[in-house]
């Protein structure tokens, strides 16, 4: 168990404030820092740039992956490996195939979806070295919480903690990494 | 503060006239942190005594009435039931219609009003997914069981078998099953994905170890970083689109069902969107029928305000106009079609034996009672809203019952007519299934979030950067 340091913290109150000082530590040239927040705040993602999500990618290639195998599969199983007439319908025709193909195109997509939204933000994880701090439990509640990573070019524990404290964060505290 | 206290006033100054304003989502809102308590207080308390009255027979139904009659069925057949030639779709189809109906308002509430961006539903979303997921299950079950092998079940899914077969797609009923398991999969990931900050919120506010680790668990490391929640805000958008898609889709297909049959009553165009509309219709009335005593016992009157019932109940109106003009159509279609066995069918759904009360009565409740809804006075009184809720479901129950065994009793030989009467058997599974529903739900409001916490608290003024309450002060522009 050795104890690194994980980044520093600061508290803040009101998503105003938050987003200013998000954009004071963007233009203090920190490239390695995150905000937390109870919900999302409108401009957050503007000012860290983080740009389009690629959740919906994902989501779109499992829709597409899924629909492709459902209409394959409905032409080997009907049309190839067993066929059988039915009413005298088409061995293979798009109308029916259609209709199962794009409901597991909706399957895929959701399923695209929650995994791309766990692959993206690293989850599920039983843990994270800022669940062990206290106040963090507020972020939860009402609190907005900012955080600089140790592995930012620009971070200096002393340094940075100023920074923080200067742009009006509370509680500014070292989280450390006990992993 | 003083700058901040300045702009309120200043804001009163601007606002609009009191009557063009917007209710407020919350009322008496205290701020975040008030919130987050008054929300999440239920699942943490004590259990009160309302819940526990509630949930015995619950249980009692659905874990001793519910296996009675599924267990007695699946050994003997479908024969215990009143199914015979030539009604062989009977209450379980009525019924398995019927829950699809009640799954179906809460992923139009949950979903598309998230589209159209429509901050109230934040406050009711939650339950109507849970609505939605406990329904589907219902739902699902009666087609699997009425198969009467239901140890073959397995043949409807596309599984490499020594028999070499394969399920027919060219039926809609085989359709069917993969939206009626695509349903239950997506709503009950958009259900999840929905509470994972809640759990969250409930994780970090725990008081015991046992409830610590449960929520840990279930919260899988959420953080609330500005990073995750810009990728979950998209995997939100595109399930609330997914499943929007699912509501037009699954009750379509439901519809679809019937109109590719050749009976009369059954085979017209109409069916896919009516099915739709009527499900929808359906689901808001067992919306009332749910949110109405729980704001009262779970102390969310502030949250779920009245205005948010008057527009569930005005949704419910606009739903039922929509169905009172499908009837009316689908009268008119039977008569300006000339075709005698259209209109013997519907002459009979009103002026034949046995069934016609069924028929009036969901004239009456559909096509009447459902117009209570444009007086402001009902919808403001909550009695009033509750019973309309009741009668709703037992309306588009009798529908269900009319358009399935109506249709099916008198087709185009009269030596081929019958009867049908359900079972006790019959009768107890659909009280079986009403039990799993309400434990089920029960279950749900006593454990876990029940409100969208976090989403109730992303649009609070509160929660605007740019509002005076969200700390923007004066001239504060990006």
């Amino acid at each position: 168990m050795s104890e690194k340091v994980y980044g520093l913290i600061a508290e803040f109150d009101s998503p105003a404030a938050i987003l200013h000082a998000a954009e004071k530590v963007r233009d203090a040239g920190y490239r390695r820092w995150d905000a937390f927040t109870p919900f999302p705040i409108h401009g957050m993602d503007k000012v860290m740039k983080l740009g389009n999500s690629l959740v919906g990618w994902v989501a779109l290639g499992g829709g597409v992956f899924m629909f492709a195998q459902i209409f394959g599969l409905i032409w080997f199983s009907n049309a190839f490996d067993y066929p059988i007439i039915v009413g005298g319908k088409p061995m293979f025709s798009v109308p029916m195939t259609f209709v199962p193909a794009y409901i597991m195109l909706i399957m895929g997509g959701a399923i695209g979806a929650l995994l791309g939204m766990f692959g993206l933000n690293q989850l599920p994880r039983l843990h994270h070295p800022l669940l062990d701090k206290k106040r963090f439990e507020l972020v939860s509640r009402d609190k907005f919480i900012l955080l600089i990573g140790a592995q930012d070019e620009k971070f200096c524990a002393t340094e940075t903690k100023k920074f923080l404290e200067s742009i009006g964060g509370t509680h500014v505290e070292i989280v450390e990494d006990k992993d | 503060m003083a700058d901040s206290a300045l702009n309120l006033e200043e804001l009163k100054r601007l606002a609009p006239p009191a009557e063009l304003q917007r209710a407020p989502v919350v009322e008496g809102n205290k701020g975040l942190g008030w919130l987050t308590d008054k929300l999440s207080v239920f699942a943490e308390g004590k259990t009160p005594l309302w819940w526990w009255i509630l949930f015995l027979p619950a249980a009692f139904a659905a874990t001793v009435i519910f296996p009675v009659c599924l267990f007695y069925q699946v050994f003997t057949g479908v024969g215990v039931w009143g199914n015979n030639h030539p009604v062989m779709w009977g209450l379980d189809i009525v019924n398995f219609i019927w829950w699809v109906g009640v799954a179906h308002a809460g992923t139009l509430i949950s979903a598309l009003l998230f589209l159209t961006k429509q901050h109230w539903r934040t406050t009711i979303g939650r339950m109507a997914e849970a609505m939605t997921v406990f329904s589907v299950m219902m739902a699902g079950l009666y087609p699997a069981i009425h198969v009467g092998r239901a140890w073959f079940d397995w043949f409807m899914f596309p599984v490499p078998n020594s028999n070499g077969l394969w399920p027919q797609f060219r039926s809609p009923l085989m359709w069917d099953v993969f939206a009626v398991n695509t349903y239950l999969v997506v709503s009950s990931l958009f259900w999840f994905m929905g509470m994972i900050p809640d759990f969250a919120v409930l994780r970090d506010r725990a008081t015991t170890r046992i409830r610590k680790t449960i929520f840990t668990f279930l919260a899988m490391g959420w953080t609330g970083s500005a990073r995750q929640w810009h990728n979950y805000e998209k995997a939100y958008v595109v399930l609330c689109g997914l499943c929007t898609l699912l509501v037009f889709t699954v009750s379509s297909i439901v519809g679809l069902d019937f109109c590719t049959a050749q009976i009369a009553g059954w085979h017209a165009t109409i069916f896919p969107l009516y099915f739709v509309i009527g499900a929808v219709f359906c689901g808001f009335g067992m919306m009332l029928v749910i949110l109405i005593p729980l704001r009262k016992w779970c102390g969310l009157e502030n949250i779920i305000t009245m205005s948010h019932i008057d527009k569930v109940a005005k949704l419910a109106l606009v739903s039922g106009l929509i169905i009172d003009y499908i009837y009316l159509m689908e009268f008119f279609i039977a008569w300006y079609s000339g075709d005698p066995y259209e209109r013997w069918v519907f002459g009979h759904r009103l002026f034949g034996h046995t069934y016609w009360v069924l028929g009036w009565a969901l004239i009456f409740i559909n096509v009447g009672v459902t117009q209570l809804l444009w007086i402001k006075k009902v919808r403001s009184n909550l009695l009033w809203l509750f019973v309309i809720g009741i009668l709703i479901n037992c309306g588009m129950w009798c529908e269900r019952f009319v358009i399935v065994v109506g249709s099916l009793y008198q087709d185009f030989l009269p030596a081929n007519w019958g009867k049908y009467m359900p079972t006790i058997w019959d009768i107890g599974l659909y009280i079986g299934t009403l039990g799993a529903f309400f434990m089920l739900y029960l279950l749900f409001v006593k454990f876990l979030p029940i409100i969208a916490i976090s989403e109730v608290k992303g649009v609070m003024p509160e929660a605007d950067p740019h509002h005076p309450l969200g700390g923007a002060k004066k001239g504060d522009h990006q």
